[in-house]
């Protein structure tokens, strides 16, 4: 019997694919991959690596504890390397969100509120980030967070640096 | 004989047992090997376990976004509301020699004919969703019917898969062993730590344990939803049956394993890219394309959308561009 092995990636190691262009505009396909986008990403940074519209897919190299970050909408986070601890916390004002305000937004400090607990997520996981609560990234070792969010005010946008456009 | 039931014309079972369709102008017709189109202007024979498969997305996914070409001749347009039914429509060489053809017709009745279609001519032992390896043959006459199968409920989460009241997660118990080609994939849930009286509040699931006990292929099911962007995740073996023809930019993720597409043009089928996509990679499928992938081992695909009705009218219009970015 065929043993399969299941093959993915990580920031110690990945391969690209790529695109091949017969008549066409590689820029268009916008092909990057996560794992080399968080390789030269600084912790915690939202590097979009995928836009529709208003809504987004950013790419978080999860290092250390990130800032405290909440949004008026749900978010959800899959990590993709790693280990990485969402903590939750209920804001007491949750007018500190603007309401319709779309991404997230960073708190200046912890916020306060009631403490509504922790996820202890690793390869392949998928946390809800739920309106109106505040969240935090903690990982003891570098690791790859896939963020579905919207576009919001600290999204970091550098498509040429990681594309291919040849 | 002929049978009419909800605006389904058929006739009675031919000499393989397979009834007769028709919708419109065009009529459908199968024996033991193969599937048979005609329409005022030509004729188009496919194959019919190629068929059954593109047939079956197409009845499942509601006509999906976009096009569903069932090959490069024959396929569907959802105008969500109502479809397009066509042949060398989007194939320059029938456009050009005129022998192309487009009806329309209410969602619900092209529906109900594929529906019937696909329902008559599925045999018991054929699952036109499952890879090859893994379901009986589509061939010969028939025999019986699997409409458990066909009339399988697509997965559409509200919020989040495993969120209290949504969709439930996967299990030997529920009917979904770990497929064999997944079977060395983590099956370990995260650990979920709630305060009291935030049970059910703090969510999270295995998406990769999830999707190793998928029994379906090129199949997307939605899983996390924030407003109208949807994650879609799917897991592909073998070939993608139809050819997909976007109406709005489409985006993957490769979250495992390898796939190849092939990119074409939309409307005339003229080849534009070739694509390779490894663990990690992302690329967008602008919206004038049409793609067909190529999966050699089982692997998890997360296909993203932007499921906003007002996407189509908006680059059609020229309100919004079929890039994904510009840069």
């Amino acid at each position: 019997m065929t043993k399969y092995v299941t093959r993915f990636g990580s920031l110690e190691h990945y391969a690209k694919g790529g695109v091949e262009i017969i008549d066409d505009d590689p820029k268009r396909y916008t092909f990057s991959n996560m794992f080399e986008v968080a390789a030269r990403s600084k912790p915690y940074e939202k590097v979009a690596v995928g836009k529709n519209m208003q809504y987004v897919l950013e790419v978080l190299r999860a290092e250390g504890t990130s800032e405290w970050r909440a949004a008026a909408h749900d978010e959800f986070a899959l990590v993709m390397d790693g280990e990485v601890e969402v903590r939750l916390l209920k804001l007491a004002d949750p007018s500190v969100v603007p309401p319709g305000k779309e991404g997230s937004i960073r708190l200046r400090a912890e916020p306060t509120g009631r403490k509504m607990g922790l996820v202890r997520a690793r390869r392949g996981h998928l946390t809800l980030l739920p309106a109106g609560a505040a969240y935090q990234f903690h990982a003891d070792r570098p690791g790859v967070i896939l963020l579905q969010t919207i576009a919001g005010d600290d999204t970091q946008y550098r498509w040429a640096e990681i594309c291919q456009t040849m | 004989m002929s049978v009419q039931t909800l605006d389904v014309m058929s006739s009675g079972p031919n000499e393989h047992g397979y009834r007769s369709f028709s919708l419109g102008e065009v009529t459908f017709s199968r024996d033991e090997y193969f599937v048979y189109v005609k329409w005022p202007t030509g004729r188009h024979v496919m194959s019919a376990d190629a068929f059954l498969r593109s047939l079956q997305r197409d009845v499942a996914w509601e006509f999906f976004y976009g096009i569903v070409n069932f090959d490069g001749v024959i396929g569907t347009v959802n105008h969500y509301g109502t479809v397009d039914l066509f042949a060398g429509r989007y194939n320059d060489a029938y456009r050009k020699a005129e022998l192309d053809h487009v009806e329309n017709f209410p969602t619900p009745r092209i529906k109900g004919t594929f529906a019937a279609m696909l329902d008559d001519w599925t045999s018991a032992t054929f699952d036109p969703f499952a890879s090859p390896h893994e379901t009986g043959t589509a061939f010969g006459p028939k025999a019986g019917s699997n409409t458990a199968a066909v009339t399988r409920r697509r997965v559409t989460a509200k919020r989040m898969v495993g969120v209290p009241g949504d969709e439930p997660l996967r299990s030997d118990a529920t009917g979904h062993p770990i497929n064999r080609h997944f079977l060395d994939v983590p099956q370990d849930e995260p650990t979920i730590l709630a305060e009291p009286g935030f049970e059910g509040q703090v969510c999270a699931f295995s998406l990769f344990a999830y999707l190793s006990r998928s029994n379906v292929t090129w199949n997307p099911s939605v899983v996390s939803v924030c407003k109208n962007s949807l994650y879609c995740p799917t897991t592909e073996e073998y070939i993608l049956p139809i050819i997909h023809g976007n109406d709005r930019v489409e985006w993957f993720v490769q979250l495992s394993d390898e796939i190849y597409w092939d990119v074409e043009d939309r409307d005339t089928g003229a080849v534009r890219a070739k694509v390779v996509m490894k663990p990690g990679d992302v690329a967008a499928m602008p919206a004038d394309i049409r793609h067909q992938g190529y999966s050699p081992k089982r692997a998890m695909l997360l296909v993203w959308e932007n499921g906003s009705p007002d996407i189509p009218a908006l680059i059609a219009s020229g309100k919004a561009p079929t890039n994904p970015v510009s840069f």
